[in-house]
């Protein structure tokens, strides 16, 4: 199992070399640091010399791969290409177009985005379970029929939508919590309460009826008509045995996103206000920071690949004949 | 001529998506085993109501792509000079809609302004209240029969609205008979009673509803601001027949990009195995870490620069938001292709080993031959399903996109821009609804209708749901 596991993390840098090999690509190769300079300084103050100077402060005036003016490793490490793409590995981020360090402001956000993901990816996974098995108890049936209408009408209904209704109702009609914002330790509760709800709700639709197909499937095998064969109540059959072995797909599934809660939800995080990654990223989206894209992008790979490396670990808990091949 | 065409690029494209769709259709038509699946598709009652949805957003986002510049009045003599405005069939058809622009909000059929102005009095005094809107219930010389009005044009409309369904599906009974080479009556009842072998019943009433809905709007429009207007006093009604447009190139101009990448990739990695397969596998695991909005926004604030650095590539400002859009939709292509790749690759693995392309080997057919003849074929409802599928979510991406700035242009009119200039006025005193929930109503009603015709398709489509799991899930039900 260990040469498993190995061999899965062995496949995984490639990946990532793959994906920092295309992000440099993607942001120096396509637009030179100097149409980006100039986008940056606005089109009126414009002169060749800003141009160098905004490119020196933040170290885009080295050369692509090959620095030939420097001696001994020098030529190679003294490059735009090492300097923003290389060390990305090492987790250095440097600096953003506003000079502010990246890797502090991602060390302090994570807390907040963490403080909403974790609670919207828990009572989510476990809203969508009980609400899949309502559908699958009472399959066939109108009950079953009107859920997974509810679930396409929810899953046809944009976030934002989600969002801006809830903070109509709650925050501005009945006044119960505050409109945006966020504050340290147990104060943040009630700032967190609504995003968490809306976070939920909007994955309800999507999430229920993809479990609910994983319990269907699952009941249509073999091994549940030989407990009701052997006499089993229905609901025995549900929960004893249909629910725990549709928990693996469940399960398998769910781990890949963990890593991934990091990075915040873009949306949600900035309608509230929450001080998170995700209001980060599009911060930065929204004002050109290339610098904090950058790191994202390499950072939002780095945790979905640790997600597949989970997933492959938790398939061989649950899974016994892929830990004994 | 009386106007100049112009063809925008997305124009071009999306007509040539309809033209071969359409020939998609008659080819099909002309078989009867690519004509099943389809046939299955449509009796079901929720496809053909979904289609009629559809059908309507098409139709008003075909109209909104044959643009053209109107001639300029001008002398007999001297040459034709066109404007500098690039209009479409619909914006001719709701000139009244267009040009109609009042000072800033009012409700849906207002008769004055949302908000107080300095208005100067007859006898030179300054005053400020809600004056009278430019256009919007202008017809009324006393604004006390107001409510009268509205109720009259409304009755009138929908009754007209019903007399003309009544035509309609009097017109659709002829065929009905003829089918079955009975008495003109006959045919009627059958259809009256759903014995039809479509369920045409269904889309009747679906006809019926969105008429009754749509009628009495398109008939007041003339009068009233029927949806209300926006901060800048545009009538919302017109924005959102505009968003329409912009949604169905989104969600369909994108698949032009993810097909032939996903089918090909797919398949070429399912069939050659090996280090084709693992080149492959490897692209598109790459692709597939990077986070889906990050590396869209990436690619959006990248076309901005590219934008920025060559501002002559794009004379007019409809040709750069246009080009925009169209950058979006390969965007969106470029990095959603994957997950149609992976299905196709595990498909095509599990064909390449079956007997009948063993054989194919064996007579020595060539690679290219069985991968158009025996392997294309046989994955082609994979293809079909995942492109019906993914319609909704890319026009629920362009809102979302839109939001965080790297969507369409701010001068495109969508969803997404609605949307994004309405959200602020949720927290006015009093509250600004309308353009929210006029943008709300018309996505709802595309991404629903998108989302049911998706699983009717699957559900026509997929052998598995054919011939395995459903029966016997209602079997074990009883």
């Amino acid at each position: 199992m260990l040469a498993y596991i190995v061999r899965r993390i062995l496949y995984a840098i490639p990946i990532l070399i793959g994906v920092n090999v295309f992000t440099f690509a993607v942001f120096f190769v396509v637009n030179t640091p100097d149409d980006v300079a100039r986008m940056q300084l606005g089109a009126k103050r414009v002169t060749p010399e800003a141009i160098q100077k905004w490119k020196a402060e933040r170290g885009y005036d080295k050369p692509l791969f090959w620095n030939a003016a420097e001696g001994g490793t020098k030529t190679l490490t003294d490059t735009i290409f090492f300097e923003k793409s290389v060390k990305l590995f090492a987790f250095e981020f440097g600096a953003a177009e506003d000079q502010r360090d990246i890797g502090h402001e991602i060390r302090t956000r994570m807390w907040p985005s963490l403080a909403l993901a974790i609670p919207v990816f828990l009572v989510g996974i476990a809203v969508n379970i009980t609400f899949a098995l309502f559908m699958a108890f009472f399959r066939a049936t109108y009950l079953d029929f009107w859920g997974v209408v509810l679930c396409v009408a929810m899953m046809s209904i944009s976030t934002l939508f989600y969002i801006i209704g809830g903070q109509y109702v709650t925050s501005k009609l009945w006044h119960l919590v505050p409109i945006s914002g966020f504050d340290q330790g147990l104060d943040a509760v009630k700032f967190l309460i609504l995003p968490v709800i809306i976070g939920v709700i909007g994955g309800i639709g999507s999430g229920s009826r993809w479990y609910r197909t994983l319990f269907l499937e699952e009941m249509g095998k073999d091994y549940v008509r030989t407990a009701r064969a052997k006499g089993l109540s229905e609901n025995a059959v549900l929960f004893r045995h249909v629910l725990k072995n549709a928990m693996i797909p469940i399960l398998t599934g769910a781990v890949v996103v963990i890593p991934l809660l990091f990075m915040g939800s873009l949306i949600v995080e900035s309608f509230f206000g929450i001080p998170g990654l995700g209001s980060y990223t599009i911060d930065a989206i929204q004002a050109q920071d290339f610098a904090v894209v950058r790191s994202m992008v390499f950072i939002g790979s780095v945790l979905y690949i640790l997600g597949l490396l989970l997933t492959d670990i938790s398939y061989t808990f649950v899974d016994p004949r892929i830990r004994l091949s | 001529m009386p106007f100049l065409p112009v063809l925008l690029r997305t124009d071009m494209l999306l007509w040539l998506l309809v033209g071969t769709i359409a020939g998609y259709g008659f080819y099909c038509a002309a078989r009867p085993h690519l004509a099943a699946p389809w046939k299955r598709v449509f009796r079901s009652p929720a496809a053909m109501v979904t289609a009629v949805v559809l059908a309507a957003f098409l139709i008003v986002g075909l109209a909104d792509s044959l643009h053209f510049r109107p001639r300029l009045p001008a002398e007999p003599g001297t040459p034709a000079a066109y404007a500098v405005k690039v209009l479409s069939v619909l914006d001719l058809a709701v000139t009244h809609l267009r040009e109609r622009v009042e000072k800033t909000y009012s409700a849906p059929f207002a008769t004055r302004l949302y908000s107080r102005q300095q208005v100067e009095l007859p006898d030179g005094r300054v005053a400020r209240e809600f004056p009278r809107l430019l256009y919007g219930g202008a017809h009324l010389q006393d604004e006390a029969g107001h409510g009268a009005d509205v109720a009259r044009r409304v009755g009138a409309a929908a009754l007209g609205a019903a007399l003309a369904w009544l035509a309609i599906a009097g017109l659709a009974a002829v065929p009905v008979a003829r089918a079955r080479k009975r008495r003109y009556g006959e045919g009627w009842r059958a259809l009256w009673r759903g014995e039809t072998e479509l369920p045409w019943r269904a889309a009747l009433a679906t006809l019926l509803v969105l008429m009754l809905g749509l009628v009495p709007l398109f008939a007041l429009s003339g009068n009233y601001h029927v949806l209300g207007t926006d901060k800048v006093g545009l009538d919302v009604f017109y924005l959102s027949l505009k968003s329409i447009r912009t949604s169905l190139i989104i969600g369909m101009l994108t698949t032009l990009v993810m097909l032939p990448l996903g089918v090909l990739a797919g398949i070429a990695a399912g069939y050659f195995r090996g280090w084709v397969d693992d080149g492959i596998q490897y692209i598109y695991t790459t692709l597939n870490s990077i986070p889906a909005v990050l590396l869209i926004a990436a690619a959006v604030l990248l076309m901005q620069v590219y934008i920025d650095a060559h501002p002559d590539l794009y004379p007019t400002a409809e040709q750069r938001a246009d080009l925009r859009l169209l950058f979006l939709c390969i965007i969106l292509g470029l990095t959603s292709w994957t997950g149609l790749a992976r299905l196709l690759r595990g498909e095509s693995l599990k064909l390449s080993r079956l007997e009948y392309i063993q054989a194919a080997h064996a007579f020595g057919v060539s690679d290219a031959r069985i991968l158009g003849r025996h392997i294309l074929p046989n994955v082609a409802h994979i293809v079909i399903i995942a492109l019906v599928m993914d319609f909704s979510g890319l026009v629920l991406a362009e809102a979302v996109l839109s939001y965080v700035g790297v969507g369409v242009d701010p001068s495109t009119t969508s969803f997404g821009t609605m949307i994004n200039s309405a959200r602020l006025e949720m927290a006015r005193e009093p509250m600004v609804w309308w353009s929210l929930a006029s943008a709300f109503v018309f996505m709802f009603a595309l991404v629903l209708a998108a989302n049911l015709f998706a699983d009717a398709v699957r559900d026509g489509f997929d052998p598995r749901v054919r011939v395995g799991a459903l029966p016997e899930v209602k079997g074990a039900a009883a």
